[in-house]
């Protein structure tokens, strides 16, 4: 019997590869592998609805438990790899068995980045990545009253919106001049800032953090760098994830921010793959080795590895996009912005309408969308096609973008491998 | 409870009970209806939930909103004048009956 793909990883990367090799018409056996305790689910609903309760841990599940068993997919959750051997095609787990493979996806993700500072171990301190410590979050913050947010990030912004919207006093921390500045022009990270302080969640940028106090093993409080002191029940820290790229390094094989991939997605073992969170990749979009934390992303790259275990080779490029929801806003973002030497803003923050077009050398590289979503659309449109409005259009509210993009086809949000 | 029927691209039809509040993305999740992805979990970025609605019930679903309009611009199989995602339409008990056909293709 072959040894067929094994995929280790159950977030939405893995489970997307195993789903895409069935849905390719792949015969050989599956096994889809994660530490998890849990059968694969969302992520993207833990910071935000799943911590309103307005999703619960079943409501999120990628599928139903039958799912699995029905597309002839070996689920194993619960069991951990810990090493691969790439000549003998195995991987060991912590259980002391040894999985065989014809093809190997290494779908690992990221882990939170800790806070390298004192008290950060105290009880009260939490961070969010899995389901359970969502579980816990939420537990926790039925009874807390003061939250503080350190990490002006998408996760902090939407915990710290969550948590605003259960009634309770919330601060956000960012260390850097303003919000979500890695990724966002000073436009939306203004728009976000007035968003978060008209609904009494209070931002203090530019701030570091001291330590994290509390005097009898339990949270009270945080103290700034300036000595101001933030008193708090419940700590929240959203800093940023790093890739889990132990496993392959152990392995043998290139690693950097992330395990090193070529265009196909191949590791430096061609029988090896990296995916999603835990894939630096050359991203034609970024211009560059990237590495991207998203669904799309996930599921984009955890098609495009399915079709070429089918037998259909070629490069990765689909356009990037990321979407944020705080409160009752949605920021959709299309292309990857970084490198741009200009920007345009279309509509107007007071309306609660926006869009940030930002471009290098007046070529479109991403676009950024609060209620303006014919913009994001467009924006993926263009940026798929290589086409680009210039600066003077993009600034030009009487201009219909659309129109522009009529040209460049029905289907160019979509590239890359896929059939058709 | 009512039901909606999910006609696949290549002609089979399922009917699936489906509580009242829950999306037709959702209940075709849960009930392992092949022909919906869902890729973005239902909030409205990807459109690999669309569905063609039966003309019958089309008209007594609420309108899109801007949001699903544009997305529905970037199906993966050409949208039609009864597209719509699924993951915007929530059972009611007036939508018994409703009929989706899911494309060919979602992603």
């Amino acid at each position: 019997m072959p040894a067929g793909t094994l995929i280790i990883g159950t977030g939405q990367a893995g489970f997307q590869t195993a789903a895409s090799l069935r849905s390719e018409g792949y015969q050989e056996p599956i096994a889809l592998l994660g530490d998890e305790p849990h059968i694969p689910y969302q992520r993207p609903p833990l910071s935000k609805a799943f911590l309103m309760g307005k999703e619960s841990a079943e409501s999120i599940e990628l599928r139903p438990r039958a799912f699995y068993p029905d597309h002839n997919i070996q689920l194993l959750v619960g069991e951990r790899a810990v090493s691969i051997e790439p000549v003998r095609r195995r991987v060991n787990l912590a259980s002391g068995a040894s999985l065989p493979y014809e093809k190997l996806v290494l779908a690992v993700g990221a882990r939170n980045r800790l806070l390298p500072i004192p008290g950060a171990q105290l009880d009260g301190v939490l961070y969010l990545r899995s389901l359970d410590e969502a579980a816990a979050m939420k537990q926790r913050l039925e009874n807390a009253r003061e939250v503080v947010v350190i990490g002006g990030g998408f996760i902090g912004l939407e915990v710290a919106a969550a948590a605003s919207s259960l009634g309770k006093s919330a601060t956000v921390v960012e260390a850097l001049p303003r919000l979500m500045s890695r990724v966002v022009a000073p436009a939306i990270s203004d728009f976000f800032k007035h968003l978060h302080t008209s609904r009494d969640v209070k931002i203090k940028c530019s701030s570091a953090i001291a330590e994290i106090a509390g005097p009898h093993g339990k949270v009270s409080g945080v103290k700034l760098a300036d000595a101001t002191f933030l008193p708090a029940d419940l700590v929240i820290v959203g800093i940023g994830v790093a890739p889990n790229s132990d496993l392959a390094r152990d392995a043998g094989l290139a690693v950097a921010n992330g395990i090193t991939v070529n265009e196909n997605l191949q590791t430096s073992d061609e029988n090896i793959f990296a995916i999603g969170d835990c894939s630096e990749h050359p991203n034609p979009f970024a211009a560059a080795r990237i590495r991207l934390e998203s669904v799309q992303n996930a599921a984009d790259q955890a098609q495009h590895v399915a079709a070429q275990i089918v037998g259909r080779p070629g490069p990765y490029r689909s356009v990037p996009w990321f979407w944020t929801d705080q409160y009752d806003i949605k920021l959709q973002m299309a292309g990857i912005s970084q490198g741009h030497d200009r920007t345009v803003t279309r509509g107007n923050p007071e309306s609660n309408t926006l869009s940030v077009f930002y471009f290098r050398q007046n070529h479109l590289l991403a676009i950024d969308s609060i209620n303006r979503p014919l913009d994001h659309m467009i924006g993926r449109k263009l940026i798929a096609a290589g086409a680009s409005v210039t600066p003077e259009q993009a600034a030009d509210e009487s201009l219909d973008l659309k129109k522009l993009v009529s040209s460049v086809g029905q289907h160019a949000g979509h590239s890359g491998n896929r059939p058709n | 409870m009512p039901k909606v029927i999910y006609m696949s691209s290549a002609g089979s039809s399922r009917e699936v009970d489906v509580p009242v509040g829950m999306t037709v993305m959702s209940a075709a999740l849960k009930n392992g209806i092949d022909g919906i992805v869902a890729e973005c979990g239902g909030v409205c970025m990807c459109s690999t939930c669309h569905v063609f609605v039966d003309e019958k019930y089309f008209s007594k679903l609420p309108p899109a909103q801007d949001t699903e309009e544009a997305v529905l611009d970037i199906s993966a199989e050409e949208r039609q004048p009864t597209s719509r995602l699924s993951c915007q339409i929530k059972m009611t008990d007036a939508l018994d009956g409703l009929t989706v056909r899911m494309p060919a293709k979602q992603r």
